[in-house]
């Protein structure tokens, strides 16, 4: 199949990406999903809707995002590197896309309040900035292991006027915060629209959230051609749930010579079981109502991911991601918590950026896929990097591995 | 015809409805839910319900959570759960299974239902896996016999409910209200609209689960409905009780309550 049938076939009209996706949840959420697919719909063919949400990612996001040729970090790594500065946007990451795109539709469908899983807290911050925006109620979902460490986060929230709850079962993070919002949504669909932050979940979600955020690559694409005259040789993303990712490879897809790489969480190493890598160390199973790879032991139970980023610490990964992976077309790497943040503080000493430890992880892949792509090319390889947060919420888990706070703090 | 379909012949024959009481599988303990289960079997519960626990059970409360937790703790698997089900089958009720799709799609699908069949249960309850991406389950669900149990819900379209109780055998789950299990104060205005419609669609029993947790509420169920589900009430008489024998005694004075008022309702 050619790279524009892949693309233009997926996903069939229940959600599945080849035998990944659909939906796997409980009745009750059936109607819920199929309003929200019909008015999606809907709304994507309505010019209307579309002006409106390119006004608010124009005035009110700042899109298009910069794509900034960071030369010092490419002498440092072997590739020219050009970043999608998604960092830039209002409220610090590319998440916001897809929130304000999902706040329109919640509108238009007449309901008064959303809920929202969150990890790292971007999408908790995204969602509860759009709530204040559009006048909803908002409650966040939070493991309470994630509220301590993106401490700050949680406070940008309540000061957004937004209820965060910090969720206190199973590993206490991003997956038992899925758990609860579901659980959330199940008893108050009537009024409540979930907010879902990544590319995961039921149909028509995954879908849903790649398109609110696909701007992301085609900009990416128009602005590589514009500064280098031609396309990247690779497009690099960090992987959690997959929404940046999905974001800037989707526009690429058709471009068989552009590389798409996912960078995984590899924790502490994958071969130690402690990570977040689920394509790379996981296999095909059910979770949080998709068909994906997903963390798990022989029984099927969800087992604990790790990683130093609370953003990408989750057992599972969307679905669009697990079909890319078996058709060959993306490629999935995991990069582990130290080669992260030897990534993370590259970047802040030769470009003066702070990025999220999230996108780190995208940095660091980019050493290590240099020199293979350009021994391959024969020359310096060009790499659009999606830097899809900044690393404001991160300052303190960094600021204690690298044992740069004084000792008061 | 299944052994579920026995009792709830035998208890339309009698004019009344039928109790169904659920354990998480290896809770607190393997030999703990056994004797759990039979424990309630002994009290007047008509078909016994076993949850195989699962990580991430987004259907169910704080007291079915806190249970699956302990079970996993513990270290029951899937196997665990198929010798109990044989266990509790031997002792003279039927047993449904209940439990959320992964671990039977990681146990594998065929082989699930073949053991499951093997050990004695009836059929499956799935309330995360719908008739849309049921292909396999159907399948092996027909190959060895067993029963189909979907949800339906307060929120399901006409459309799906007949689609949904076609593909059922044995008995419909009515979910009572929109939520995840646990008892509550009162039991549920929508449950009767929702069997009614139910019965304009399928001829099949209509059990009502979620919310069910005192004999007056159970009294009131069985009024409408064919069966009366009950979890969190039971599951949380041996959660709040530290000794087993305790949380057993706690428990047949419940089920025995539930049984009168199922069994009763007009008393």
């Amino acid at each position: 199949m050619s790279a524009d049938a892949l693309s233009a076939a997926y996903p069939d009209t229940a959600g599945h990406f080849g035998r990944f996706g659909g939906r796997f949840v409980p009745e009750a959420l059936v109607a819920a999903l199929d309003e929200l697919d019909g008015a999606w719909r809907a709304a994507t063919a309505d010019a209307g809707f579309r002006a409106e949400l390119d006004a608010l990612l124009r005035d009110y996001v700042g899109a298009p995002s910069l794509l900034y040729e960071a030369r010092r970090f490419s002498a440092e790594v072997g590739a020219r590197v050009l970043l999608k500065r998604e960092d830039l946007n209002h409220t610090g990451a590319h998440k916001i896309r897809n929130v304000v795109g999902q706040a329109l539709l919640t509108r238009r469908m007449g309901k008064r309040r959303v809920i929202a899983e969150t990890g790292a807290g971007q999408h908790g911050v995204a969602t509860a900035t759009a709530a204040a925006l559009f006048d909803l109620e908002c409650v966040v979902y939070m493991g309470e292991v994630d509220t301590r460490r993106q401490a700050l986060n949680v406070a940008r929230m309540r000061m957004l006027g937004a209820t965060v709850v910090p969720v206190t079962t199973g590993s206490r993070t991003l997956k038992d915060a899925m758990n609860e919002a579901m659980r959330d949504w199940v008893a108050n669909v009537d009024d409540t629209h979930y907010l879902i932050g990544t590319a995961a979940g039921p149909h028509p979600f995954p879908a849903m959230v790649r398109d609110f955020v696909r701007g992301i690559g085609e900009e990416a694409r128009q602005q590589c051609l514009d500064l280098t005259g031609g396309l990247p040789d690779a497009v690099a993303a960090c992987v959690g749930g997959g929404s940046n990712a999905l974001g800037i490879f989707h526009a690429f897809v058709p471009d068989a010579d552009v590389r798409l790489y996912g960078f995984e969480a590899g924790g502490e190493g994958v071969e130690t079981g402690r990570h977040a890598a689920s394509i790379t160390g996981g296999s095909s199973g059910v979770l949080h109502g998709t068909r994906t790879y997903v963390l798990q032991d022989a029984d099927g139970q969800t087992v604990e991911s790790h990683s130093i980023s609370a953003g990408l610490d989750y057992p599972g990964v969307g679905p669009e991601h697990a079909w890319l992976h078996d058709s060959g077309r993306a490629s999935y790497l995991p990069v582990d918590d130290d080669a992260a943040m030897a990534a993370f503080e590259l970047l802040c000493r030769t470009e003066g950026i702070i990025p999220a430890i999230e996108s780190a992880h995208a940095l660091a892949g980019v050493r290590v896929i240099a020199p293979k792509l350009a021994a391959e090319l024969g020359r310096e390889p060009v790499v659009v990097v999606n830097l899809s947060g900044r690393g404001d919420k991160d300052v303190h888990t960094a600021g204690e591995y690298f044992g740069i706070l004084d000792k008061e703090q | 015809m299944s052994r579920i379909g026995v009792a709830f012949d035998k208890a339309r024959a009698d004019g009344r409805a039928v109790l169904v009481g659920c354990m998480p599988a290896g809770f607190p303990t393997v030999e703990g839910s056994i004797a759990a289960m039979r424990a309630m079997v002994e009290a007047g519960v008509d078909v016994i319900e076993v949850e195989i626990p699962y990580s991430d059970p987004v259907m169910d409360g704080p007291v079915i959570q806190r249970a699956s937790d302990i079970a996993l703790a513990g270290g029951v698997r899937t196997a665990d759960a198929l010798r109990i089900i044989e266990a509790v089958a031997a002792a003279g009720a039927p047993v449904v299974t209940m439990t959320y799709w992964n671990p039977i799609e990681q146990y594998g699908v065929d082989a699930f239902a073949r053991d499951l069949a093997a050990a004695g249960g009836t059929g499956l309850i799935t309330p995360d896996l719908i008739p849309d991406e049921a292909a396999e389950w159907l399948a092996a669900s027909d190959t060895y016999g067993l029963d189909r149990t979907f949800l339906v819900s307060p929120s399901s379209t006409d459309a799906r409910l007949e689609m949904t109780t076609r593909h059922c055998r044995g008995f419909v789950y009515a979910t009572a209200v929109m939520g995840v299990t646990g008892a509550r104060a009162q039991t549920s205005d929508a449950a009767p609209i929702l069997v009614s419609r139910v019965r304009g669609v399928t001829d099949l029993p209509v059990g009502v689960g979620l919310g069910v947790g005192t004999g007056a509420q159970a009294a009131t169920v069985a009024g409408y409905a064919d069966a009366v589900i009950v979890g969190s009430a039971l599951v949380r008489c041996l959660l709040d009780t530290p000794d087993l024998a305790g949380g057993l005694a706690a428990l047949r004075t419940l089920s025995a309550e539930l049984a009168e008022g199922v069994h009763n309702p007009a008393r």
